[in-house]
């Protein structure tokens, strides 16, 4: 016998290093760890405002309005005589609270809608994709002030009207994502284990798109804060008393000349909170995206 | 080709064809663009028997693949039967399923990379009810022992493991069902040289073992030289030429068989490769040349090969060829050869 040509034959080498897994641990990625501390300390100050300062922050008081920075008030007061410090920490709460819960409506309706499109293909595919563009057609924005416009004021139609608006996203992401990952051979080999299409869905093709719905949830919660200030501005956001990023600005824009700090410190308010939200949502990106995708 | 000692076939499939329309979109249809039709397979008949490894072997584009997934039921062939021996009439799609079973080419994307290697055999054994509940662990060890591979596999994930390990596993999932059929598509060519020869190996104590009957895909013949007990030889969607694996290096009876033969490397100072060379491509699917489909790149094509289209015709005890001049061909020098060097 000569050498067994079986070996001499056929070699392919491949590049795997790519998938390999990042030795890198996940608590070593400064841009997740920024995003991570930033939001903590958002969520912590959303967690603690009536403890962090002595005043309430609907109270009028108007004897005491329109007061430059002090000791009592670090921020000033508005027109009203509300310390500005007291309602720019109780607005972290609202604005926090209703863009984390707006997300969460559009991303499970987009993801279960993409999911049953990108899986079964055919005529279901076909009607939620045309949805999908129909709705991809107007801007965000545009889209939601209209709809809270029709449904009125409130926190009940601002997630009503988000939730119709960016649910198309997640559908569009998590259909691509499927109809790449069913193509894969261990999704094929799981059908022909003769597992049940619902385990397939859930079990197999899930966990392993979902992570990239994750990530574009964390830039959508800024999308859905920066629709509630910008509503909150237009004054069809959460009602007056209420203290809120965007109805603080608007508040404080006339005294802009006189009290810069009443309208600016609320829009860094939203800028920090951006950042952090996008700083996590990138570094969840790398943390999730290259090895474990395929 | 029915004498007595052959053994019943266990899957047998006929006349089967798979046309795929490309280019039907609704602008080419309303500007009454031609569509094309790329025929995949055109007229394949082919049976597994129980317990014998077949090795299916042709080019990239020979339609291997695509037959492999109408075999496992994973794709519907446009015309032809595929029958499957002792199917009871009322089988449900689950146990259908279970019967045929198959081997990736990529044991990368083949193993789900968010499942351990436990849970993935357990849910194939908990979904067939192969084993009651509390065996599942233990008839995991036992698959898992069956390729090689030991008990501290069952917790980790596929990420963790080598490609040689990766196909071990995928063989365990295919394993699990107890299927009658596997069908391996080129399960080692993914796979580093050194490992190759260990993953045939296992394919072989598979069939000897477990009596398993086994269609073995492969892209060249070396592979497969020592494996398996017949060759079917696919050419652009036909096969060309079937036979028993010594029979068919022995005495190849179609001039492609012979290309094939004749391009495996050999450690020889008398290299046998330039005896019987093919140039240049397999033709388009999308047109497959008149006549026999070989005859661009046949070195000893005659007239006659543009006009007719040869079948697979008998031309020995268990050899079948579709070459027209196939009676006429000159003994093979390259058998003789590469017997020399051996």
């Amino acid at each position: 016998m000569s050498t067994p040509t079986a070996v001499l034959v056929g070699f392919k080498a491949r590049r795997r290093a790519s998938r390999r897994r990042s030795l890198k641990p996940w608590y070593r990625n400064g841009t997740l760890m920024a995003g991570i501390v930033i939001v903590a300390l958002l969520v912590l100050v959303a967690l603690c405002a009536p403890l962090l300062t002595p005043y309430s922050p609907i109270a009028q008081h108007l004897e005491d309005a329109l007061q430059a920075p002090s000791a009592a008030h670090w921020l000033g007061t508005d027109k009203y005589g509300r310390d500005v410090l007291t309602r720019l920490l109780w607005s972290t709460r609202v604005d926090l609270r209703i863009g984390f819960l707006a997300v969460f409506i559009p991303f499970v309706v987009g993801s279960v809608l993409g999911g049953l499109a990108g899986y079964f293909g055919g005529w279901l595919d076909l009607i939620v994709m045309r949805i999908v563009d129909v709705f991809f057609a107007f801007p965000f924005y545009i889209m939601v002030i209209v709809l809270v416009f029709v449904l009125g004021s409130g926190e009940a139609s601002i997630y009503l009207a988000i939730a119709a608006v960016s649910w198309v996203s997640y559908a569009k992401i998590i259909r691509g994502e499927v109809l790449v990952a069913k193509q894969q051979d261990y999704v094929v080999a799981a059908r022909l284990g003769g597992v049940p299409h619902a385990t397939i869905l859930l079990r197999h093709i899930g966990p392993n798109v979902l992570s990239q719905a994750i990530i574009y949830a964390m830039s959508d919660i800024v999308m859905d804060i920066m629709a509630i200030v910008t509503l909150g501005y237009l004054g069809l956001g959460i009602a007056p008393p209420t203290a809120e990023w965007g109805s603080m600005i608007l508040d404080g824009q006339e005294f802009i000349t006189t009290q810069w700090e009443q309208a600016t410190i609320p829009g860094l308010a939203v800028v920090v909170t951006s950042l952090g939200l996008s700083l996590l949502g990138d570094g969840l990106s790398d943390l999730l995206s290259p090895d474990r995708r395929k | 080709m029915s004498t007595a000692q052959t053994p019943p076939a266990v899957l047998r499939v006929s006349g089967i064809t798979k046309a795929y329309r490309v280019g039907r979109g609704l602008i080419r249809r309303v500007a009454g663009a031609q569509h094309n039709t790329l025929k995949a397979l055109d007229g394949v008949d082919l049976e597994l028997r129980r317990g014998e490894v077949l090795a299916l072997v042709g080019e990239s584009g020979s339609g291997k693949s695509t037959l492999a997934k109408i075999l496992v039921n994973s794709t519907t062939p446009t015309s032809g039967t595929v029958e499957e021996a002792g199917l009871k009439a009322g089988a449900t799609r689950r146990e259908r399923a279970r019967r045929v079973q198959m081997v990736f080419q990529d044991p990368y994307s083949s193993l789900n990379p968010r499942l351990t290697v436990g849970s993935m055999l357990a849910e194939l054994l908990t979904l067939h009810r192969i084993v009651p509940r509390k065996e599942i662990r233990q008839e995991s060890i036992r698959l898992l022992g069956r390729v090689g591979l030991r008990e501290d596999v069952l917790d980790a994930y596929p990420s963790q493991f080598s490609g040689g390990q990766r196909q071990r596993i995928a063989i365990a999932r295919a394993l699990a069902v107890r299927p009658d059929v596997l069908v391996a598509d080129e399960p080692v060519s993914a796979l580093d040289v050194s490992v190759q020869a260990t993953i045939l190996d296992l394919f072989r104590s598979l069939q000897a073992e477990l009596g398993l009957s086994i269609l073995f895909i492969a892209h060249n013949l070396a592979v497969v030289q020592h494996l398996s007990q017949r060759v079917a030889v696919m050419y652009l969607g036909r096969i060309v030429e079937v036979a028993e694996t010594a029979e068919l290096f022995a005495n190849p009876r179609h001039p492609y068989t012979r290309a094939l033969i004749d391009s495996i490397p050999r450690m020889s100072a008398e290299s046998v490769n330039d005896l019987f060379d093919i140039e240049g491509e397999p033709p388009s699917p999308f047109d497959v040349p008149s006549g026999c489909r070989f005859h661009p790149r046949c070195p000893v094509a005659v007239d006659r090969c543009r006009r007719e289209d040869p079948a697979l015709m008998r031309v020995g005890a268990a050899h079948q060829s579709a070459c027209l001049l196939a009676e006429d061909l000159a003994p093979y020098p390259g058998a003789q050869k590469a017997e020399e060097a051996r």
